[in-house]
């Protein structure tokens, strides 16, 4: 044993297991959240209970299970809840989702092991997924047109039908709404502006005043009959309800118009189940988020996020090529040369707050409000482009991905061999023609190495976004129909910025725990596979120069 | 040849000029990427610089009050509103007078009262009050309030003065002694006022008033009650009163008498004390904004602040700190909403103080002869002082006077704090709180998280990073490199998120178990490699060299489920099934949900890939030779390891060391997710803190631009920004020397 230790056998196993724990933390890890967030869109069986209080009393619940623990009996009655006599040390406990917010205190509840009389798990539960208030758990009892029961041989059919056609009815009135009166009320604000700015240049005068009221005239008319036609829209969007008997025994009418969808989760089998777990997967991806971000997709911060990243993308390119090339094949080689590439270097290990605080002050408030005094005097005092927005995060984030670029540049620039240099200059090119025509070519995939690298860094970076430009709800995407179709002043959802506002800031944690799950795996994803995909055209580009080198 | 060789140059003249163009184009352009790049230092240094800069006084104009009539007496207090367009003074005939500051006609009177009666005695309130009380020679008083109307007529700022009288035009009678008053003071909080005065016959009486408002009318009335305060002394030379009517002050020379006025009904005398400077006398003595502090100035030039402070379940009235000023003090103003105040001396000195900051701002020679009166503007942005009949008004620059080296960086006695301490707090609801802006605690937060953070991350990173690049084959070492690499792409809000609401209820739940696991791991790694080490020889020859990381996956597996396993019966074993209860109630030490120990974990993560890339390249790229030769002379793997691999390696493991540092100190968004950011100065392990980092993000957005708290947030971020750029330079430059050095080894 003494010779064992002698050895030092012992200690190279603790370095051995070093490497393990950090990789089980690190699969560990991914593998958390891609099962907490993918497990989240299968439909889980809903069940029925019988609890019983120590009273005597008996009443149902109808949930869905969401997570169970251990509970030493201690610790239950020390915060005043009581236990039947022959309780046992260790309790589990269950959490539920009953939902039907709006007719119980709490749509999460715990119930004890203890309590349970009877467990099961009809297959007529029925899920509605509501625009307003969340899920709702009953039996379909009935059917209203206009409050009138209506007779239907197959009740389930017939709900899927009216459903349908309520939510048609509910996306042509959310389309009217933003497209068509959308538009109307950004020309009516622009219009405002422009009457502004009249007045500021002193050339107001009547026939002007007159002009831009009969504009808005004509907008005010355009929009009643929009309005109308909305309104219309929403009336036969109203007609039906479908009655629901809750847990409670309570027959309640459910609006149609409210309803976005429903299932059946424990009528279905495993293929259905899979069905709805890639439908619900992609509305997940394509659906604007409800009720405080709580609900429903992330499709505006996934849009933020990528059209963020790209405008960065555009910015950081050119610069830090153009810096790697001057640092690489025009600067003297000397101990300043060195120092500024260390100065780089070092740059990328500054904490991101310290950009976002930069950019705060510089970007928005220093370019940003001369800019609005130059070319936006008419919105003062509210500000055009001197309040946070999507251009200075991503000038802010291209700073800070800036000596990315330029360091994995220069690595692919030193990798290049000099003979090829030296025997593109000897045939006759010039430097610039060589640099054009050989070097850089040659050195893309390294360029495109730090970009990704680049995007990927971004992609997942939070906290100096919090300071110039992201919001927990953006009302407008930064792209849309509206000229001039860009819009970089406006504020923008970020996927990881979600993430901190869900989880962190949101009145229901435990509704919105899944959900964050969900989206930080969304973006682990993109950010692994980012990754993965520099790491693999790097490899390939260090295998191709060493062939070049024999 | 030579003329072949210039006709081809002619020939590629324009080639030549691109390439020229390219040159000067590229240089340009990157010259420019780079300074945008050095912008970032500059400008953090612009916006910081501000608030290490003294106060600045200039002269802007002089009234020549010896224009107007002569006999409008003594000029008893100096005032002008928020625009610094209009002055105002009182006068001991009891003339309201209100005189321009603005263009040609600046001194001219825009308006002017008189008060009827004989004058004999005048206060005023705190300055964010702005009210004024007169006592007259029949024991009564009157109370005025300078006023200014602002209006936009034709978008062009008017502003017109007016006199009001907040407790009716009429005087108020003290009591019906009539005898004639001779100094008083007046104070009135929300539906309350209060005021205190000496008669003529000797008497100190303190009267009460509560406003009553007609439901319908909306007119106020006013109840009195007075009384006679017990064993005033005989000569009182200047009454106090608290606007929260608790405390009554009256200064006789040095002494200062202290009474408990909150129940009128039973006014008493608390305590005497002496307030003067050791060796001089008091000259005058006036409240602070807020009214919690007392400034006493004496005949020696000292000042000094005193505040009530809690001390045994008491509260006593304490000398807190001194200043000092050129010569005797005979007029102080302090400021409307901060907490400094001025001075004027005997040899027409003019002193500029701030408490928080403990500090002298200015002091300057206004004029060889003596000065009388003193006003500062609401805004803290002009002053006005008075000397023989002239009234000059002098810009003032004071902008961040709070903010000194000593209130950053050292304990100050803050008001209503019972001793020295560090602390950040930079708002509040109330506007006459004081800004606290000490960044002791923050960065005690950011150095305890980067602590806890590297111990985590430290032995794990290195060690496994040496085994990576020392024992492990190639194929094993080239997918586990990029597989701990791949941690730190990793989103640090998704460490963060995972840190709060997923790890911190388990280590909560868990708190034996995570113990059980941090001994565990060492323990149970080294049992199973002492059965590896007796397994039969054909089965260990079997396993390829480097598969011991391999092998104990599932050994860290089944030790980590085992421990939560365990965690529940050992918790009810050893603590009665709660161990957070024992640590509160027997240990003694407080528990928070998001804590050190969480932080150090997630950050842990967060750094260790950092650590383990760069240790890793340092550790492989130690020549082959060198461990081939101690191996060759007989050297076990751990000797080569330890004396000749490591040791080579040394600079670049230090180097990963201070990388993951400047990593650790600036990470924000898991400590902004996974501690409760409460600036607390503790070490234990079980309590959160709040950093640098995550304290910029909490309150940068919601900061005034260019104030203060902006400013400091500003250093906070300048002090993130040299901390890590220092240390990642020094890393930087020990890796480079290592790297010359294997080159030429």
């Amino acid at each position: 044993m003494r010779n064992w230790f002698k050895s030092g056998a012992p200690w190279i196993w603790m370095t051995g297991g070093a490497v393990s724990i950090s990789l089980v933390a690190v699969v560990g890890l991914l593998v958390l959240i891609a099962w907490r967030g993918l497990s989240f869109f299968w439909p889980s069986a809903v069940y029925e209970f019988e609890l019983e209080e120590l009273n005597g009393h008996r009443h149902t619940v109808i949930g869905e299970l969401y997570d169970s623990e251990q509970v030493s009996a201690e610790r239950i009655l020390s915060s005043g809840v009581k236990l039947p006599d022959d309780h046992e040390d260790v309790i589990t406990r269950y959490l539920l989702k009953t939902g039907n917010r709006e007719y119980v205190d709490l749509d999460f509840r715990w119930i004890m092991e203890t309590q349970i009389k009877s467990q099961s798990a009809p297959s007529e539960i029925a899920v509605f997924e509501r625009s307003t208030n969340g899920n709702f758990y009953g039996y379909v009892v009935g059917l209203l047109e206009n409050g009138e029961p209506v007779k239907a041989q197959d009740m389930r059919n017939e709900l899927f039908q009216r459903m349908e056609r309520a939510i048609e009815l509910n996306d042509k009135a959310s389309e009217l709404q933003h497209g068509p009166i959308g538009k109307i009320n950004y020309e009516l604000e622009r219009l405002r502006l422009k009457e502004r700015s009249y007045e500021l240049k002193g050339e107001l005068d009547d026939a002007a005043k007159a002009e831009f009221e009969a504009q808005r005239q004509a907008y005010h008319d355009q929009y009643l009959g929009l309005e109308k036609e909305l309104f219309d829209y929403r009336n036969q969007a109203s007609r039906d309800a479908v009655i629901v008997k809750d847990m409670d025994g309570r027959e309640v009418a459910l609006p149609m118009q409210k309803v976005l969808d429903v299932h059946f989760p424990n009528d279905m089998g495993f293929f259905a189940k899979f069905g709805r777990w890639v439908h619900q997967l992609y509305k997940f991806v394509s659906d604007d988020p409800r009720e405080a971000n709580t609900e429903g997709g992330v499709f505006p911060a996934i849009f933020g996020t990528v059209f963020m990243v790209m405008l960065m993308a555009v910015i950081v390119t050119p610069l830090g090529v153009v810096a790697a090339i001057y640092l690489h094949e025009y600067a003297k080689k000397g101990p300043i040369t060195k120092m500024i590439r260390i100065a780089v270097i070092n740059l990328a290990g500054v904490p991101s707050i310290v950009y976002g605080v930069f950019g705060l002050g510089f970007f928005v408030y220093m370019v940003g409000g001369s800019l609005d005094q130059i070319f936006y005097p008419e919105a003062l005092p509210s500000p055009t482009f001197g309040s946070p927005g999507v251009i200075w995060s991503a000038i802010t984030l291209a700073i800070l991905t800036l000596p990315v670029v330029i360091v994995s540049t220069e690595e692919g620039l030193s990798r290049i061999p000099s003979s090829v240099r030296q025997g593109s200059l000897a045939l006759g090119a010039t430097k610039a023609e060589t640099l054009w025509r050989i070097i850089v070519p040659m050195a893309s995939p390294a360029i495109m190495t730090g970009l990704i690298l680049a995007v990927a860094r971004a992609a997942g970076e939070v906290a100096p976004l919090m300071l110039v430009g992201v919001v927990k709800m953006a009302p407008t995407l930064p792209l849309d129909g509206n000229f001039p179709y860009f819009h970089l002043e406006r504020k923008f959802m970020h996927l990881g910025f979600h993430i901190y506002d869900v989880g962190f800031q949101s009145p229901n944690v435990e509704a919105a725990r899944p959900l964050v799950y969900a989206t930080a795996f969304l973006l682990v994803t993109v950010i692994v596979g980012l990754n993965m995909a520099a790491i693999a055209i790097r490899n390939r580009l260090r295998e191709k120069f060493r062939a070049l080198d024999q | 040849m030579a003329e072949e060789f210039s006709l081809s140059l002619a020939g590629s003249r324009k080639r030549l000029v691109k390439d020229k163009l390219a040159k000067y184009s590229v240089t340009t352009g990157a010259i420019m990427v780079l300074t945008a790049l050095l912008l970032i230092f500059v400008y953090l240094l612009y916006v910081v610089q501000p608030i290490f800069e003294s106060a600045h006084i200039e002269k802007q104009v002089t009234l020549d009050l010896a224009k107007a009539d002569a006999g409008h007496g003594k000029t008893l207090a100096l005032g002008m509103e928020e625009q610094n367009e209009i002055a105002y003074r009182l006068t001991d005939t009891g003339l309201i007078e209100f005189l321009s500051l603005k263009g040609d006609n600046a001194g001219s009177v825009i308006l002017s009262e008189k008060l009827a009666g004989e004058v004999t005695a005048f206060s005023q309130t705190i300055p964010s009050k702005g009210m004024m009380v007169y006592g007259f020679d029949d024991g009564s008083i009157q109370i005025v309030q300078p006023d200014f109307m602002v209006s936009y007529p034709n978008d062009q700022r008017l502003i017109e003065p007016r006199v009001l009288y907040p407790m009716g035009e009429a005087h108020l009678q003290i009591d019906e002694s009539a005898s004639a008053i001779k100094n008083l003071a007046f104070e009135m909080a929300e539906e309350q006022a209060g005021i205190a005065a000496v008669m003529a016959d000797g008497r100190t009486v303190f009267m009460a008033l509560t406003a009553e408002e007609n439901m319908m009318t909306e007119e106020i009335t006013w109840t009195q009650e007075s009384t006679v305060l017990p064993d005033a002394p005989a000569k009182v030379d200047q009454i106090l009163l608290l606007p929260n009517m608790r405390n009554l002050y009256l200064r006789s020379g040095n002494r200062l008498a202290i009474y408990d006025i909150s129940d009128i009904d039973d006014v008493s005398l608390t305590s005497v004390l002496e307030i003067n400077a050791p060796g001089a006398n008091v000259t005058k003595v006036r409240l602070l904004t807020g009214a919690s502090s007392l400034i006493v100035g004496n005949d020696n030039g000292a000042i000094s602040q005193w505040f009530e402070v809690a001390k045994d379940g008491e509260r006593r009235l304490t000398k807190i700190r001194d200043f000092k000023a050129q010569s005797s003090i005979i007029d102080i103003a302090p400021e409307y909403y901060r907490k400094g105040f001025l001075t004027l001396d005997q040899e027409g000195y003019l002193g500029i103080f701030h408490t928080t900051g403990d500090t002298r701002l200015l002091s300057e020679k206004l004029s060889d002869k003596p000065l009388t009166a003193l006003a500062i503007s609401p805004r803290a942005n002009a002053l006005l002082v008075e000397q023989e009949g002239k009234i000059s008004l002098y810009d003032l620059e004071n902008e961040h006077p709070e903010v000194t080296w000593s209130a950053l960086w050292q304990e100050v006695w803050y008001e209503g704090y019972p001793e020295p301490d560090y602390v950040w707090q930079s708002t509040s609801a109330s506007d006459e709180f004081e800004p606290k802006l000490s960044l002791v605690p923050i960065s005690f937060g950011t150095i305890k998280a980067a602590f806890y953070a590297m111990l985590f991350a430290v032995p794990i990173a290195i060690a496994g990073a040496i085994y990576t690049a020392y024992f492990m084959s190639a194929p094993v070492r080239s997918v586990v490199k990029p597989t701990v690499e791949i941690m730190e792409a990793l989103p640090t809000v998704i460490l963060g998120f995972l840190a709060g609401l997923w790890l911190a209820p388990i280590v909560e739940e868990n708190l034996p178990g995570i113990v059980m696991l941090i001994i565990g791991l060492p323990v149970g790694v080294l049992i199973a490699a002492f059965i590896w080490h007796n397994l039969p020889k054909s089965l260990k020859q079997a396993t390829p060299e480097g598969a011991h990381s391999l092998i104990l996956i599932p050994v860290v597996i089944l030790i980590g489920y085992l421990s939560f396993q365990f965690s529940s019966p050992v918790e009810y074993w050893l603590f009665d099934g709660d161990a957070r209860k024992f640590l509160t109630n027997e240990l003694g030490v407080s528990f928070d949900q998001r804590n050190s120990l969480v932080v150090g974990i997630a950050m842990g993560f967060a750094v260790i890939p950092t650590i383990y890339s760069i240790a890793e390249d340092a550790v492989f790229s130690v020549p082959k030779h060198l461990t081939n030769g101690s191996l060759a002379l007989g050297a076990t793997n751990w000797q080569t390891l330890v004396r000749v691999v490591i040791l080579t390696a040394s600079p670049g493991i230090f180097s990963a060391v201070m990388m993951g540092l400047g990593r650790a100190v600036g990470e924000t968004m898991i400590v902004l997710m996974a501690t409760g950011n409460t600036p607390l100065m503790d070490w234990s392990v079980f309590q959160g803190m709040r950093t640098l980092a995550a304290n910029i993000a909490v309150e940068m957005p919601e900061s005034e631009v260019g104030s203060s708290h902006y400013r400091v947030l500003f250093l906070a971020a300048f002090v993130l920004f040299i901390f890590t750029f220092c240390f990642n330079t020094l890393a930087e430059f020990v890796r480079q020397r290592l790297r010359e050095k294997y080159s030429s080894l």
